[in-house]
């Protein structure tokens, strides 16, 4: 079936069994290796992607399900001003080790900032509940949203 | 590969419904992981696919006539953010998954999974919500306590959707609800319990109690809330152990990999002991 979307800010089409996850569709018809696989089944948020604008786990979506909508993913959101001000606040708190949950996280930080962008602590831990990390203990992420939304006042 | 089908209005899904005998496909977080295969794969599904999410008539939440009328696929985040949603509902949703997954799953997938754990469901008994259940022919309505028979069970026909939830807007000053899980997101219940009651000049006018997790459907017992309604809240305190015995005889939980039957009773009692003696004051 052909599926029309806007892919990082591009239209797209590609010709496609409907029912591929989105997540095999990123990574293996379009090279979008920032979407991670971690556990297949919504658990770990290493795959968060924003579907017009709100964050999902691509690997619970059909890529049908995204017919004629935006998808947002690491990959198109990484040359915004918004995502220089995360990545400068993540290397200042120390929050990215190995790396692996970072592009979910960036993009579940995105989907918190753009709804509130003065979070208190309590909502960045509600916001990134989903996205597991197993090196940083997560206080450093958290101290990072934080940091980024102080730097970034205004932007979002 | 299996016929997939993306109808635009409720009477195109319901005549697909009933001639392919189609699968309906509301959020798809749990159709998505249970027929899931090796990754690249997709997902496995041996009759065509009926995807929901284009039909307008299943979507929004409208208030009218002192009722909440939920469409079908509005997702657990849509529901979260309307403020016309008894609380009580409310509290339970803002702690299934996470945001990613609330932003996906939908109330109709909740309902029709019919999980002993689903977490919408002890609010919904409470609220004394109906279902309505279309056919390409014919519309049906009833109580979503009747419509739950069974651990993945309901009175859902083959050639049906299940096209909104009408939940009646009454008051209530005591609303409370607690889930028990592993962690606090993503987890599903060991036992949850949704209590609401009503309190004027100390006597209780009404309460209701449901239990999810305790039984192969949510639990509740109408009988027993019969005998604490109209009595007043100071009296109650020393009929809390009459009334936590009958409940003990009707919560009969299993042992699964979540959580084991005894932790189940031993807390679901705990949690009702400390709604009546806590909450209702």
């Amino acid at each position: 079936m052909k599926i029309r979307f806007v892919l990082n800010h591009k239209e797209v089409e590609i010709d496609v069994d409907p029912l591929k996850r989105l997540l095999d569709v990123l990574r293996e018809d379009f090279a979008l290796k920032g979407v991670k696989e971690g556990c297949g089944e919504g658990e770990c948020g290493a795959c968060a992607v924003l579907v017009n604008g709100k964050l999902m786990n691509s690997c619970l979506i059909p890529v049908a399900q995204v017919d004629g909508k935006e998808v947002l993913t690491i990959e198109g959101y990484k040359n915004t001003k918004k995502y220089k001000i995360i990545e400068e606040a993540f290397l200042e708190a120390g929050a990215v080790q190995c790396g692996f949950c970072t592009p979910g996280m960036v993009m579940a930080i995105e989907a918190l900032l753009s709804q509130n962008p003065s979070p208190e602590e309590s909502d960045v831990r509600e916001a990134l509940s989903g996205n597991l990390c197993r090196c940083t203990g997560y206080n450093m992420i958290v101290d990072a949203v934080l940091l980024a939304a102080r730097k970034g006042k205004g932007l979002w | 590969m299996v016929k997939v089908f993306m109808p635009q209005s409720l009477k195109e899904a319901l005549r697909i419904r009933k001639e392919e005998k189609a699968i309906p496909f509301a959020g798809g977080t749990d159709l998505m992981v249970k027929r899931g295969r090796l990754r690249g794969l997709a997902p496995y599904f041996e009759k065509p696919v009926l995807f929901l999410h284009r039909v307008k008539e299943l979507m929004g939440v409208k208030f009218e006539e002192g009722r909440v009328r939920i469409g079908a696929l509005s997702t657990l985040s849509e529901i979260l953010e309307n403020r016309d949603i008894p609380l009580i509902l409310k509290y339970a949703i803002a702690e299934i998954a996470s945001p990613a997954i609330r932003n996906l799953a939908t109330i109709g997938g909740n309902i029709c999974n019919a999980s002993p754990a689903g977490d919408t469901l002890p609010p919904l008994y409470v609220m004394n919500a109906r279902v309505v259940l279309s056919s390409f022919t014919s519309e049906r309505e009833m109580k979503i306590m009747d419509f739950i028979k069974g651990p993945g069970s309901t009175d859902l026909k083959e050639e049906e959707l299940l096209k909104e939830i009408i939940i009646p807007v009454e008051f209530f000053n005591i609303v409370f609800y607690r889930k028990v899980g592993t962690r606090k997101a993503n987890s599903l219940s060991k036992v949850s319990f949704a209590g609401v009651a009503r309190l004027d000049d100390g006597i209780i006018k009404d309460i209701r109690i449901s239990f999810g997790a305790v039984a192969p459907t949510p639990l509740r017992a109408p009988e027993i809330e019969e005998e604490i309604i109209g009595k007043n809240k100071v009296k109650i305190i020393a009929k809390i152990p009459d009334i936590l015995e009958k409940y003990a005889r009707i919560i009969r939980p299993i042992d699964d990999q979540r959580s084991t039957a005894r932790y189940r009773k031993t807390i679901s009692l705990k949690i009702l002991e400390y709604f009546l003696k806590e909450e209702i004051k």
